[in-house]
């Protein structure tokens, strides 16, 4: 077992080479001269080359290649060329704000999504099972945005049960600051989540122990809690671990749109500025944590269900 | 006892020896039948149709021409007031039409760039195994490794904003899924009896490629395609709507954007009507995958 994590481990290698690499192509090389970029339109010669010098761009490529590794390796990205913050310290202070709402709305939504999933697989073909499922592919396709603006628009603004915009540190108007961003997330993940854990469970009916478990005369509550839902922890476990890490990530859109300054809200904010150094950073940050969720799904799939061959 | 009619025979032996049906046979077959996939199937073209037809300037044309007064609500008395108008008194009907076509683009273009990628580098990685396979896999672990709003975001903020961005954009990222069903179905049919057969009669590499294999699995690119084309749609939407997509002309995601600041004083017809134009043709897509999935993948028949 653990020589498997270990491989796992020296597996992820090659991508993470492969990421930052990607990255650096991007940012450094495909996107012409940074300096320009971020000079603007009306700066001298001069400038230009005094902000190439600072971030280093005047030299060879393989050195800014090496110099973006160790800025990641260092968790320092310089200094942001818009708000004049240290990239760091603006990826640190998003993170509180950030998991204060997804959380809580990850967990909620989890949980609904789990119990729902588990109701329906079980009355299966019957009514309730039916309306759920046109229920999920309905809200699977109102757009995400639609939720979050009439959300806003209703709850917030008409009724005014909800603050529009701004977010408070402490811990009851915390609460109060990300609850209707918390609710929009619930109900945009619930078609999907539902759908997942319905079709998780699902399949595994449809194994033959199953078929054995009632041929030997269990009632169907036994055979569902006892064999298939014991079955299908391995593909529930392994969809909310990988979403984990990324939690850390915040919202975009619902950060934005709330203003919550978490670091879903900050890289809308370097778009919209071309701020250059978060977005290269965020890029490479959500990229880490991407490919250490999948990691740990790997080797949780193994823990979780020992017919998986160790290979 | 009746004497036998020439079309009697005819019958007779047509039942006793079945005709062949390939796989896409079939599986039209059992998508016929699914009258919820048909609708989809018409929503689809009328979507296309439309987006055409304002590609042609029949309709819809031109967009940009003050039809009432600013923000007047949707009214019966002309079709461009239907949805009512915009700040600047232009025709929201017309721009969700203008937006279809922008939609609808995006969709076609970046699945025409996307599925030869996937298709052809799935087969050769599946096919001959060794390093081309790894290679192809390092390839598409590290670009599923970047989030892909976030990797959509980076790719359109260096080439610079606009349709172009995006189509490109979408295309060199949207391989992966088709590639990774490609790359396993083809390690399973290179080593299956027919193929063997091809080989023993001297078909060459290319042939039992791309004239054994592939029409095989050709149903998963049909699959993909559905998913991918609804994907793109979906990006298109947030990418505009963040600003770095499509510039000077409608867009569902545009006026999503211009909708947000129209809202609080009460002007929600811009925001429902490009909301309702995408949901439509989301919600197409997705039961058209759905039943895509059950009507051409005989394995997972009878499943769900």
């Amino acid at each position: 077992m653990i020589s498997y994590i270990l491989r796992k481990i020296v597996s992820t290698i090659p991508t993470l080479f492969g990421v930052t690499f990607l990255v650096f192509i991007l940012f450094n090389i495909a996107g012409g001269d940074p300096a320009l970029r971020i000079a603007g339109k009306y700066a001298t010669a001069e400038r230009i080359a005094e902000i190439r010098h600072q971030h280093g761009w005047d030299q060879s490529l393989p050195l800014q290649y090496t110099h973006f590794l160790k800025e990641i390796v260092t968790f320092d990205y310089g200094t942001s060329d818009v708000t004049h913050q240290p990239v760091r310290d603006m990826i640190l202070g998003g993170i509180g704000p950030s998991l204060s709402l997804t959380v809580p709305a990850f967990f909620l939504t989890t949980l609904i999504a789990i119990v729902i999933g588990l109701l329906v697989a079980y009355f299966r073909g019957r009514w309730v099972d039916k309306v759920v499922v046109i229920g999920c592919v309905l809200g699977m396709s109102i757009p995400m945005l639609a939720y979050i603006l009439f959300g806003q628009y209703f709850f917030a603004y008409r009724l005014g049960w909800f603050p529009i915009h701004g977010f408070e540190m402490g811990f009851p108007e915390q609460l109060y600051s990300v609850a209707l961003p918390v609710i929009i997330w619930v109900m945009v993940s619930l078609g999907y989540d539902v759908r997942f854990y319905r079709t998780a469970v699902l399949e595994e009916t449809n194994q033959d122990y199953v078929r054995t478990a009632r041929a030997k005369g269990l009632a169907e509550p036994r055979v569902f809690l006892k064999h298939v839902l014991k079955n299908s922890m391995a593909p529930i476990i392994t969809n909310v671990v990988i979403e984990i890490p990324l939690l850390i990530m915040g919202a975009f859109l619902l950060e934005s749109f709330f203003g919550i300054p978490g670091i879903g809200g900050i890289t809308i904010d370097a778009l919209n500025n071309s701020d250059f150094q978060v977005l290269k950073a965020m890029t490479v940050l959500q990229s880490f944590l991407l490919i250490f969720g999948n990691t740990m799904t790997d080797v949780l799939y193994v823990w979780v269900d020992p017919r998986v061959k160790l290979s | 006892m009746k004497e036998l009619t020439a079309a009697d025979e005819a019958n007779l032996i047509e039942f006793a020896v079945p005709e062949g049906r390939s796989l896409m046979q079939d599986g039209l077959r059992r998508l016929k039948k699914d009258k919820l996939a048909i609708a989809c199937i018409g929503i689809v073209i009328f979507y296309a149709l439309v987006a055409i037809l304002a590609k042609l300037g029949v309709i819809a044309t031109p967009w940009d021409v003050k039809v009432a007064g600013s923000y007047s609500p949707p009214s019966f008395q002309s079709l461009p007031l239907i949805f009512g108008t915009d700040n600047f008194g232009y025709s929201v009907f017309y721009k969700v039409i203008q937006g279809a076509r922008v939609s609808m683009s995006v969709g076609l273009v970046s699945c025409m760039i996307s599925t030869p990628i996937g298709i052809t580098l799935g087969a050769l990685a599946g096919y001959f195994g060794g390093w081309i396979d790894e290679v192809v896999v390092w390839l598409f672990t590290t670009l599923s490794s970047v989030p892909s709003i976030m990797l959509l975001i980076a790719i359109v903020f260096v080439l610079g904003k606009g349709l172009g961005a995006i189509y490109f954009a979408l295309g060199i990222t949207a391989w992966v899924s088709l590639c990774r069903v490609i790359r396993g179905e083809f390690m399973k049919h290179k080593t299956r009896d027919y193929v063997l057969a091809a080989e023993s009669v001297g078909a060459s590499h290319f042939s039992r490629v791309f004239k054994h294999i592939l029409p095989n699995v050709s149903h998963f690119v049909i699959i993909d395609v559905s998913i991918q084309f609804m994907s793109a749609i979906k990006a298109e939407v947030i990418l505009s709507f963040l600003g770095i997509g499509v510039q000077g002309q409608p867009s569902w995601g545009v006026m999503i954007d211009d909708a947000k600041l129209e809202l609080s004083r009460g002007a929600w017809w811009q925001l429902a009507a490009a909301t309702m134009a995408m949901f439509f043709i989301v919600l197409a897509f997705n039961i058209l995958g759905d039943a895509l999935r059950d009507a051409l993948d005989p394995k997972l028949k009878g499943h769900a």
